[in-house]
């Protein structure tokens, strides 16, 4: 368990928490390998069956990254994933997985800081939950 | 040119040191490498800069000396570099969607400088998930949407005024708005110019005569937009006048809504004692000829390079050491003291004018934000406390008038413009460029600009370059007369469509209806109004909708590839 090295992959929003992420390189800031990002044009094209699909082949987390609520690059389709994650975590709750392992978060394009502050502190929520007993390579 | 044959992929992935960005801490000939055996993978090289001349000259050979039929580059973000790469590939026949990109730089190696091990090992993830979209990329075709041959400028300050009259001078319909009932902006407070003390009265005049009579442009005073939609080459604007709301259409929007000084209440007795101004006080003093006092003592910084607002606002000292040149060029008999903490007075003039400035006597006397000035005096400021550096002594200078140094601060609409306009605010409330070098006018939506304080406290030179900047890039499209908008677009197979609705519902672009299709209703999308977030396509239950170049298979190939 010491040497864990839990597998997230984040999905970033093109306009903001990409643009976010970008930005804590250009700043060097530092934080956890851990993190895989896929880019999409907005964070409401997320469909959860990506996550799921995620989860149930080896990812220990999942990160959901968007625009600030008001924001959205696609006036509202932030409001969309908002609504759509909880639902999906009460369905993870259902089926036994900890809703820990997704999280949604907002990240502007200028919070290089706090895209790395949320990669750190997910990768340490994971590493304390423990591997994904769904991973088939558990 | 021949049509390529797609069906079976022939990836080429070229891999950039971007000079020791890249190449001091992943390990790229083990990332070549890597790529090579990766399946329809059939060539992989690295290059010292991808982006460079030599770099594209690579992709280009390798695209037919190879026959790819798709291209990935890992290198910098896609942000910055896609457009160049995909040019690259458009050059050697082909389309520009075939082109995929891996950010290894941004988002790896600047982020795991001291673990190259574990940084290598997220490259080798992040390429494989990028040939794995890769090999599923399609060709796709942009359609073309018209350009309206207007703009609208937002700020009717110096930098707004010279931005409209550059547009409207190439022959484009103008419209520019002012929440104030005159134009000028904070020049019209302001006494004289550094650094060749001309009026300010006399560079605003003769422009906002120009633009009154200008018959390209259309003045909207003591207004504000009050709601923003469209998109580049369609913006439908919103204004609210005087009582009455008015609309129109532009193809592009400038924003050079400026800043504000600080007002620094509760600071050295300002707002309590009644000889205690800011800057911008002295110049409306100044302006009307009415006394100052033998003794004048400056104190810059004050707001600025402090914890609650780190920043340096770059145009103050060049107004104190202004001001008080000008105070003893009237009176060589007063007494000048600027105390500061560093001066900013960066290019040749500036430090010229320094140098006048002690010439003529100003005296300055550096502090530190440790032992800031004390103010001595009850109703007024009678005496000035301060630590001499230098001198490393406490001294006590007498004081007649006190003026305090404050920065440009975000202006109070810059919340209601980011949100209205979907531009980013930088962490202190300035609106934020798409890119500092590569787009410096720029916001990442298409088809607006910013320029001048908006964005960082400039000084009238900077800022009217700026906007010259500003009104070619906005000057573009409209002299094209046509955008070619992205191919990104949600797609409805008709099949499988169970004519729900749900998606018609969920756009916030009213781009879905639902058509009568054989007996049933499905759902159409408009692809020149739909603009690609993919919203409908994550919430359709029979799975029917998707979304050109982040299609369900090509995302979900980059989560397998990632857990293979």
């Amino acid at each position: 368990m010491d040497n864990f090295e839990p597998r997230i992959v984040a999905f970033c929003c093109n306009w903001c928490s990409y643009a976010g992420a970008d930005l804590a390189g250009t700043s060097r800031i530092q934080y956890s390998p851990n993190i895989r990002v896929i880019r999409v044009m907005c964070s409401g094209r997320v469909n959860p069956l990506f996550v799921l699909k995620a989860l149930s082949i080896g990812a220990d987390g999942v990160l959901i990254l968007g625009c600030h609520p008001g924001d959205c690059h696609y006036l509202e389709g932030n409001y969309k994933t908002l609504r759509r994650i909880p639902l999906l975590k009460k369905m993870l709750k259902q089926l036994g997985i900890e809703e820990e392992r997704v999280r949604l978060e907002w990240i502007s394009a200028s919070e290089g800081a706090k895209f790395a502050e949320v990669a750190n502190n997910f990768t340490q929520t994971i590493k304390n939950l423990g591997p994904s007993s769904l991973g088939p390579f558990k | 040119m021949e049509e390529k044959d797609l069906s079976h992929p022939r990836i080429g992935v070229f891999i950039c040191h971007c000079g020791i960005n890249i190449g001091a801490y992943v390990n790229v000939p083990d990332l070549v490498e890597y790529a090579k055996q990766l399946p329809n993978v059939v060539h992989a090289e690295r290059n010292l800069f991808t982006c460079s001349e030599e770099g594209i000259s690579a992709i280009k050979r390798g695209t037919k000396e190879y026959n790819l039929n798709r291209v990935l580059v890992a290198s910098c973000t896609p942000r910055t570099h896609e457009p160049l790469f995909r040019a690259a590939c458009e050059e050697v026949g082909l389309n520009k969607y075939l082109f995929e990109f891996v950010n290894i730089r941004d988002q790896c190696s600047w982020v795991h400088m001291r673990e190259p091990q574990k940084a290598t090992e997220k490259a080798k993830d992040l390429i494989r998930m990028g040939v794995a979209k890769a090999r599923l990329l399609q060709p796709l075709e942009e359609i073309e949407m018209e350009v309206d041959p207007s703009a609208l400028v937002i700020g009717g300050g110096i930098v707004g005024m010279e931005a409209a009259l550059n547009l409207a001078n190439q022959g484009f319909n103008i419209h520019l708005v002012e929440k104030e009932p005159e134009l000028g902006g904070t020049l019209r407070s302001i006494n004289k110019l550094f650094p060749i003390n001309q009026e300010a009265v006399k560079l605003i005049k003769p422009l906002v005569e120009q633009i009154k009579s200008h018959p390209k442009i259309k003045t909207h005073l003591s207004s504000r937009v009050s709601q923003v939609t469209g998109f580049i080459g369609n913006f439908n604007i919103n204004l609210d006048g005087k009582g009455k709301a008015e609309q129109f259409t532009v193809g592009t929007i400038i924003v050079a809504v400026g800043a504000e000084p600080l007002k620094p209440t509760g600071q050295y007795g300002y707002g309590k004692m009644n000889n205690v101004l800011t800057q911008l006080e002295l110049e409306e003093r100044m302006k009307k000829g009415k006394s100052l006092g033998q003794n004048v003592i400056m104190i810059n910084c004050v707001g600025a390079r402090v914890p609650e607002r780190t920043y340096c606002s770059r145009i103050c000292c060049m107004t104190a050491i202004k001001n008080a040149f000008l105070i003893k060029e009237s009176n060589p008999k007063a007494k000048v003291w600027i105390l500061h903490r560093d001066l900013m007075t960066y290019g040749v003039d500036f430090e010229t004018y320094y140098r006048k400035a002690m010439e003529l006597g100003v005296r300055f006397i550096r502090y530190s934000l440790e032992r800031p000035p004390e103010i001595i005096g009850d109703e007024k400021v009678e005496n000035i406390k301060v630590y001499h550096e230098l001198w490393r002594k406490e001294i006590e200078l007498p004081c007649d008038m006190l003026v305090l140094t404050t920065p440009l601060i975000p202006a109070e609409d810059n919340q209601n413009i980011s949100k209205m306009l979907k531009v980013s605010l930088d962490e202190f409330g300035f609106l934020l460029e798409a890119h500092l070098k590569l787009r410096p006018v720029e916001f990442a939506m298409d088809g607006i600009y910013i320029c001048g304080s908006a964005r960082w406290p400039t000084d009238v030179t900077e800022g009217v370059s700026q906007a010259y900047a500003a009104a070619a890039k906005a000057a573009g499209p409209l002299r094209m007369g046509y955008v070619k908008a992205e191919a990104i677009n949600a797609v409805v197979n008709e099949d499988e469509c169970s004519g729900c609705g749900i998606c018609e519902l969920l756009c916030s672009f009213q781009a879905i209806e639902l058509q009568p299709r054989d007996n049933k209703r499905v759902s159409h999308i408009n692809e020149a109004v739909c603009k690609g977030c993919g919203t409908c396509g994550a919430a359709c239950p029979s799975g029917a909708i998707s979304m050109h170049h982040f299609t369900d298979e090509q995302i979900i190939a980059q989560v397998e590839a990632l857990f293979s």
